[in-house]
């Protein structure tokens, strides 16, 4: 039961972190129809800029700054190509987005090479405990900072003019321009959300329990793709589901190793992919996702 | 490329200096003949050319097979997937294991069939294939990008599959693979030795026809299919499912079929990799794989057989020479002087090439040389029409909306 608890805690706070980066994920597809495969790789920066710069500046600093240099790619990602390219058919976008992201994989692999870069969180390795059931800190300030984000994302959507206008040109692009709302801000700005969320997801995703900046992190960003697809591509809520039971479906998997054992070594991390394909089966748009519906 | 801009080079002079005749007469004669002088030469290559070009040859062929499957998927029917690295795997791991003999490998027990590598081969082939089928119901049920995720799964999935089912694959470490071998002839350095005109046909020459002929019979049949009825419903079905089922074209169906035909291609391609290799690991089959194969496709055009195997020649043999003449390149070199190591420099290109297509030419290289040729085609007369090019058919070519059916509902 103390292990089923941990492992769930564990899972939550992991969900938590899949969550942010499937919320980024939903917003760039809401806002300009991309499926954005360039995520991986904003993740990685955001690890690696905060990683580097925290030895000169000082940890907070290097988070604010790696958190700016992330935003800032998302954003020039999204005026000089995507934004060039409205309009045009779903799989270019998705593999114009798998162009800039081996640009940017290649370059942040060739800079890590082969040593492991620390981020030196001031909250250290220790763990949490209430009684026996265990977290690290590094994940419960993750699960909470998550919260507090994902919550305040939430409420932008719902009444700041900026979620507005981007919940009416996700429902019909056309018309919301006719309205006056400027379809390349919203997506622009879909854009740097995201990466703010992706770059706060990296900065707690290479603390404890993981060893620091590695190309994994890279790897982690896909698990967070089915995640957004699971909870349905156009659907914010989903995005949340979605990474919460990806992330307690791997920490359980993870935890249970040993019974799973007949399944091969490291097979936590094909959990997210094997969840999202069962869900596809029987809801072919996501939990949550609209279906599309074809008119003659 | 560069033969189909002599082709219309020479066509246009000669509709040039003997006047009327039309030019579609001139080309249909030089047509066949550049055809046959550019297999004379391949065929020829061997004889002249030393082993590296030839394994980078073998390569390319295999790379070609595979790009031209993906792109029957991706560039045809309209259905963007990205496990074709695992259907690839398939058809390896097949082959290594059918015709591979059983043994111990380290600490690892493998087993193997020890079956003729043709048959290997066939049933890498099949068993892709079947994997393809399996799949295709889920994917049909899918649309566009929510099957192009799905896809990735598969992936993850083959990867984790080859790390742990050891006896089969090899596990971690890979196994090696079987050399091929055809009613009693191997492809291989000896038995027999073999001579043609003074120079030695050892592996590297063999495989070169091996690969030679399979990529042509993968390019012929692929020509063939989208030319046909199958062809044209595909290609209706990536432009608008709900006109293609008013045509008749049974939508479910057909995408099971193209992911069968996809995965056949890719398992074969799969089955080349593993020759070309020499031996199969798990890491050769990850995400980068369907990237690869992904860039492959968009580079040469999407929907081209043509851009299908310019893509492959380009993507497959680029890391290649950059690694055999990295002193001459400048910016290539040693990580350790500063430069890039050759893959990462071709990475880098595949990666600015794959947005400039996207960007300025979304027909890619096929695009490209058909705008050439077109040019090249029209200046004597200004009188023939520029030929469509092979892809009209990319995919974010206005999609046609389903205005007809509207306009017979009322």
């Amino acid at each position: 039961m103390t292990q089923f608890l941990s492992l769930l805690l564990n899972g939550l706070s992991l969900g938590a972190l899949y969550a942010l980066i499937a919320l980024g994920f939903v917003i760039i597809f809401k806002a300009s129809e991309v499926v954005s495969f360039t995520h991986g790789s904003l993740l990685l920066l955001g690890a690696y800029s905060i990683a580097r710069l925290s030895d000169s500046i000082g940890f907070l600093p290097a988070v604010l700054v790696g958190i700016l240099i992330t935003a800032a790619a998302a954003f020039v990602i999204e005026r000089l190509i995507i934004n060039r390219l409205r309009g045009a058919a779903v799989i270019s976008l998705a593999i114009v987005t798998i162009g800039v992201d081996i640009i940017l994989l290649t370059e942040l692999i060739r800079r890590l090479g082969s040593d492991i870069l620390n981020v030196p969180h001031p909250w250290g390795g220790e763990s949490f405990r209430v009684g026996s059931v265990g977290l690290s800190q590094n994940r419960l300030i993750a699960f909470l900072v998550a919260a507090v984000l994902i919550a305040l994302f939430f409420v932008a959507f719902k009444y700041s003019s900026w979620g507005i206008a981007m919940r009416a040109s996700a429902e019909d692009g056309e018309t919301a321009a006719l309205m006056g709302i400027r379809q390349g801000r919203v997506s622009a700005l879909a854009w740097v959300v995201a990466g703010v969320l992706a770059a706060v997801a990296a900065l707690f995703l290479v603390g404890s329990p993981t060893p620091g900046v590695t190309p994994t992190a890279y790897a982690v960003a896909l698990r967070a793709f089915p995640a957004a697809i699971l909870g349905g591509l156009d659907s914010t809520g989903g995005a949340l589901a979605g990474g919460l039971l990806i992330g307690i479906a791997e920490a359980m998997a993870a935890g249970y190793q040993d019974q799973l054992l007949f399944l091969g070594r490291g097979f936590s991390a094909v959990v997210p992919f094997i969840v999202m394909i069962a869900v596809l089966m029987f809801r072919p748009s996501g939990l949550f996702g609209t279906k599309e519906l074809t008119r003659v | 490329m560069s033969e189909s801009t002599v082709i219309a080079d020479s066509g246009a002079q000669r509709s040039g200096v003997s006047a009327p005749a039309p030019a579609g007469r001139g080309r249909s004669i030089l047509r066949p003949l550049l055809l046959v002088a550019l297999l004379v030469v391949l065929l020829a290559l061997p004889l002249y050319v030393e082993e590296f070009w030839l394994r980078t040859g073998f390569a390319v062929f295999g790379a070609a097979v595979g790009a031209i499957g993906l792109n029957l998927l991706v560039g045809n029917a309209g259905q963007l997937s990205l496990a074709h690295a695992f259907f690839l795997a398939v058809g390896a791991v097949s082959y290594v294991y059918v015709s591979g003999e059983p043994g111990g490998l380290g600490v690892a027990e493998l087993d193997g069939l020890g079956l003729p590598p043709i048959v290997g081969m066939v049933v890498g082939v099949l068993l892709a294939g079947l994997a393809g089928l399996i799949f295709s119901p889920l994917a049909a049920r899918l649309r566009g990008i929510y099957l192009g995720v799905a896809s990735l799964a598969l992936v993850f999935i083959g990867i984790h599959v080859l790390n742990a089912w050891t006896p089969v694959t090899g596990g971690f470490n890979g196994r090696a693979a079987p050399n091929f071998e055809l009613f009693g002839f191997t492809f291989g350095n000896r038995d027999p030795e073999l001579y043609v005109l003074g120079v030695p046909f050892r592996e590297a020459e063999r495989l070169w026809y091996l690969g030679l002929v399979l990529a042509l019979l993968a390019y012929w049949y692929a020509r063939n299919l989208l030319r046909s009825r199958p062809g044209r419903a595909l290609q209706t079905l990536r432009d608008s499912e709900v006109a293609a089922s008013v045509m008749g074209v049974n939508v479910q169906r057909y995408k099971a079929r193209i992911f069968l035909v996809s995965s056949m291609y890719a398992g074969l391609a799969g089955v080349m990799y593993a020759l070309s290799i020499g031996s199969i690991a798990p890491e050769s089959f990850g995400l980068e794989l369907s990237i690869l194969y992904l860039a492959m496709i968009v580079l040469g055009g999407l929907g081209s057989v043509n851009g299908a195997v310019l893509g492959a020649l380009f993507v497959s043999a680029l890391p290649l020479v950059f690694q055999r003449y990295a002193d001459l390149i400048p910016f290539v070199g040693d990580r350790g002087e500063g430069g890039l190591a050759a893959g990462e420099a071709a990475r880098f290109l595949f990666g600015l090439a794959i947005v400039l297509v996207i960007l300025f030419e979304p027909a890619g290289l096929a695009g490209i040389a058909n705008r050439i040729t077109g040019r090249v085609r029209r200046r004597p007369g200004g009188r023939v029409t520029e030929h469509p090019p092979d892809s009209s058919s990319q995919s974010n070519a206005p999609v046609p909306s389903d205005k007809p059916a509207q306009g017979s509902t009322t």
